[in-house]
C-alpha cells in the first residue's frame, strides 16, 4: 500500500494539473460575477460635488447630497467652537480633537457625512444631550463637532475628503 | 415509498410510468400513511404551500406592471393600485400574503418546538425548514424595499448597514451590496432580481423538506414512533387532505379579512411617502415578523455585538436538535419543559412588542431581559431540563390510550425504554 502511495505517476500529475487549471478557470468566471455588483462607472462619476457656502449664516447649516448620502455643512459660532474644544478627550468614546475635524484656519466650517455610524440613518440637527445631532433610529447622540458621545454608534461622524476652492465654495470628494 | 409496488391500470399509464414513475410518486403521496392523531397544528404545512404559491402567482403578475427604478418604482406601485385592473387586489394579496406566510410559518415552527418534531430522526427536515425561513426573511425584506417608500429606503439602509459591523471588510461589503455609495438605484435593481429568484429557491427547498419528511414520516402529538402502515395510521388522501382543506378555508377567511377590510394595518403609513435620502423617518420599525430580532439587535449597546446576537438568535435554532437532551419528543409528557416552552413563547411575543417600541427606558430593560432569556432557553433550559426532568409515561401506541381511556401506566412505557 505504502509503495503505491509514494509513487507519483503521470496520472497524478494530470489530475493535479487539471484541478489547478480548472480552479483558475472557475475563479476567472466567478470574479466578474462578483465584481459586477460593485459601484459602476456611472456611480463613480458622481464622486465630486461643488457647493456654494456663501449664504450660510453663523450657527446655521445646510445639507447637500453627495454620492447619495447627505453632507452636513455647518458654519459654527465661536461659542460652539469653544464648546467643542473644551471637551476632554477622555470623555469621548472615539477620541478625536475638534481641530482634527476641520481645516486649519477655517475652524467655523464643519463638513461631515450626515450619516450615523451605527446603521446609516440621518441624525437630526440641534437635538440630543450634547447640543449637536441626535439619531432617531437607535438613539445615538453626537456633539457640536459631530463626535459620538452616547448610544450604540461606534465612531464619530465621518469627515469626507473636501477642499476650499475659494472662500465661498467647497469641493467635496 | 409505499409498501406495495404501484402498477398503473391503463396500458398508457403503465407505458409512461415505466419511463418516468410519476404515477408511482402520485400513488405514494396519496397512500402515504399518516398518524391518525394529527391535530390542527399539523395543517400548517399545507397552508404554507398555499402561501408560497399565492406569493409566486401574485408576484409574477405584479412584476408585469412594476418598474424597478428609483425614479419610477413608487409611481409604478401607485399605478398598480389605481390604474391596473384589479391591481389593488393583487398587490394587497401579495403584501398581506407575506404577513400571512410568516404567521403560518411561526405557528408551524412553534408546533415543531412543542411536539419535538425537530428531534431525531427529523433533524434534516428541521434544518431545511430553517433554511426556508431564512430565505423567506430575505425575500420579505427585499420585497418591502421595492415600493421605494420611506420605510423601504430606510429599512434597506439599516439592514444593509448591519454588514458594516463586520471588522475590516464591513464597508467594502456594504458598498458591494449597494452597488453604490448608499442605497440607490443599483440596490433597488438587484433586490428586485433577487426577490424574484428567492421564491423559486424556496420551492426547491420545500420539495426537499417534504422528501425528508416522507423518509421517517410525520411526527405526531404524542411524539412516539409508529408502525407504518398500521392501525395507528390513515392514508394521506382523503383523511389528511380534507382536514388540511378545512383548515386552509378558515385560514383563507382570515387572510381575506385582512385583504378586504384592513389591508394596510400590518404595514407602515410612512411607506406611502416616496423615498428621501435626506430625511430619516422619526421612528423606524421593520415589519412585525422581524420585530423580535430587531429588539435583540437594539438591546445590545455595541454595534458588532448587536449584529452578532441578532444573527445568533436565528442560527442557534440550527443546533437545537443537539441542544435538546430529552429523549421524549412531545411536550405533552414533559411537565417541566412544557412550562418553559410557554415562558419562551411569551418571551418571543414580548420581544416582538418591545421591538416596535422606542429603544429607551423600560423597553430597553425588557428587551435586555428578553434577549438573555431567549438565549438561556436554548443554551441552559433545553440541555439541563432534558437531563433532569422526570417525564410522564408515554403510550405504547397511538391507539392504545384512546381505546383504554388514557395512558395507563400498565400500557405505558418508561422513558428509559426505547422511545
Amino acid at each position: 500500500m505504502s509503495k503505491e502511495e509514494k509513487k507519483v505517476n503521470r496520472r497524478d500529475f494530470l489530475f493535479t494539473a487539471s484541478y489547478t487549471i480548472g480552479a483558475v478557470g472557475v475563479g476567472a468566471v466567478i470574479w466578474p460575477m462578483i465584481d459586477q455588483m460593485n459601484p459602476d462607472k456611472a456611480q463613480q462619476a458622481l464622486a465630486t460635488t461643488e457647493v456654494d457656502i456663501s449664504s450660510i449664516e453663523p450657527g446655521k447649516s445646510i445639507t447637500v447630497l453627495w454620492r447619495g448620502k447627505p453632507i452636513f455643512i455647518k458654519k459654527r459660532t465661536s461659542e460652539e467652537i469653544a464648546e467643542a474644544r473644551a471637551v476632554k478627550l477622555d470623555d469621548l468614546p472615539d477620541p478625536q480633537k475638534d481641530e482634527d475635524r476641520v481645516k486649519d484656519g477655517k475652524d467655523e466650517w464643519l463638513v461631515m457625512l450626515g450619516v450615523c455610524t451605527h446603521l446609516g440613518c440621518v441624525p437630526l440637527k440641534d437635538k440630543g444631550d450634547f447640543n449637536g445631532w441626535f439619531c432617531p433610529c437607535h438613539g445615538s447622540h453626537y456633539d457640536v463637532s459631530g463626535r459620538i458621545r452616547k448610544g450604540p454608534a461606534p465612531t464619530n461622524m465621518e469627515i469626507p475628503k473636501f477642499e476650499f476652492v475659494d472662500s465661498n465654495t467647497i469641493k467635496i470628494g | 415509498m409505499s409498501e406495495h409496488e404501484y402498477v398503473p391500470k391503463s396500458k398508457a399509464g403503465k407505458w409512461f410510468n415505466d419511463r418516468l414513475p410519476l404515477l408511482t410518486l402520485g400513488a405514494h403521496l396519496t397512500d402515504y400513511p399518516t398518524p391518525k392523531n394529527l391535530n390542527y397544528w399539523w395543517t400548517f404545512g399545507g397552508i404554507l404551500t398555499f402561501c408560497l404559491i399565492t406569493q409566486i402567482v401574485t408576484g409574477i403578475v405584479l412584476a408585469m406592471h412594476y418598474v424597478a427604478h428609483a425614479d419610477l418604482a413608487f409611481a409604478s406601485v401607485e399605478h398598480i393600485m389605481r390604474d391596473v385592473n384589479y391591481g389593488w387586489l393583487i398587490r394587497y394579496i401579495h403584501s398581506n400574503g407575506a404577513s400571512m406566510f410568516f404567521l403560518a410559518v411561526y405557528i408551524h415552527i412553534f408546533r415543531s418546538l412543542f411536539y419535538g418534531s425537530y428531534k431525531s430522526p427529523r433533524e434534516v427536515i428541521w434544518i431545511i425548514g430553517l433554511m426556508i425561513y431564512l430565505l423567506m426573511m430575505a425575500a420579505a425584506f427585499m420585497g418591502y424595499v421595492l415600493p421605494w417608500g420611506q420605510m423601504s429606503f430606510w429599512g434597506a439602509t439599516v439592514i444593509t448597514n448591519l454588514f458594516s459591523a463586520i471588522p475590516l471588510v464591513g464597508d467594502s461589503i456594504t458598498t458591494w451590496l449597494w452597488g453604490a455609495y448608499s442605497v440607490d438605484n443599483p440596490t433597488l435593481n438587484r433586490f428586485f432580481s433577487l426577490h424574484y429568484l428567492i421564491p423559486f429557491l424556496i420551492l426547491g427547498l420545500v420539495v426537499l423538506h417534504i422528501w425528508a419528511l416522507h423518509v421517517p414520516g410525520n411526527n405526531n402529538p404524542v411524539g412516539i414512533d409508529i408502525k407504518k402502515p398500521s392501525k395507528d395510521t390513515v392514508p394521506f388522501h382523503p383523511y389528511i387532505t380534507i382536514k388540511d382543506a378545512f383548515a386552509l378555508l378558515v385560514f383563507m377567511i382570515i387572510f381575506a379579512g385582512f385583504v378586504f377590510f384592513t389591508p394596510n394595518v400590518l404595514g407602515h403609513s410612512d411607506n406611502y411617502i416616496p423615498a428621501n435620502p435626506l430625511v430619516t423617518p422619526a421612528h423606524i420599525v421593520p415589519e412585525w415578523y422581524l420585530l423580535p430580532f430587531y429588539a435583540i439587535l437594539r438591546s445590545v449597546p455595541d454595534k458588532l455585538g448587536g449584529v452578532i446576537l441578532m444573527f445568533g438568535a436565528i442560527f442557534i435554532l440550527f443546533v437545537l436538535p443537539w441542544l435538546d437532551t430529552s429523549k421524549v419528543r412531545s411536550a405533552i409528557f414533559r411537565p417541566i419543559y412544557r412550562q418553559f416552552y410557554w415562558i419562551f413563547v411569551l418571551d418571543v411575543l414580548m420581544l416582538g412588542y418591545v421591538g416596535a417600541m422606542p429603544a429607551e427606558g423600560i423597553y430597553l430593560v425588557l428587551a435586555r431581559v428578553g434577549t438573555i432569556y431567549y438565549f438561556a432557553h436554548f443554551i441552559i433550559v433545553m440541555p439541563v431540563v432534558g437531563l433532569l426532568e422526570k417525564t410522564d409515561p408515554i403510550p405504547m401506541s397511538i391507539s392504545e390510550p384512546v381505546l383504554t381511556g388514557g395512558a395507563e401506566p400498565s400500557l405505558a412505557r418508561k422513558v428509559n425504554d426505547k422511545v
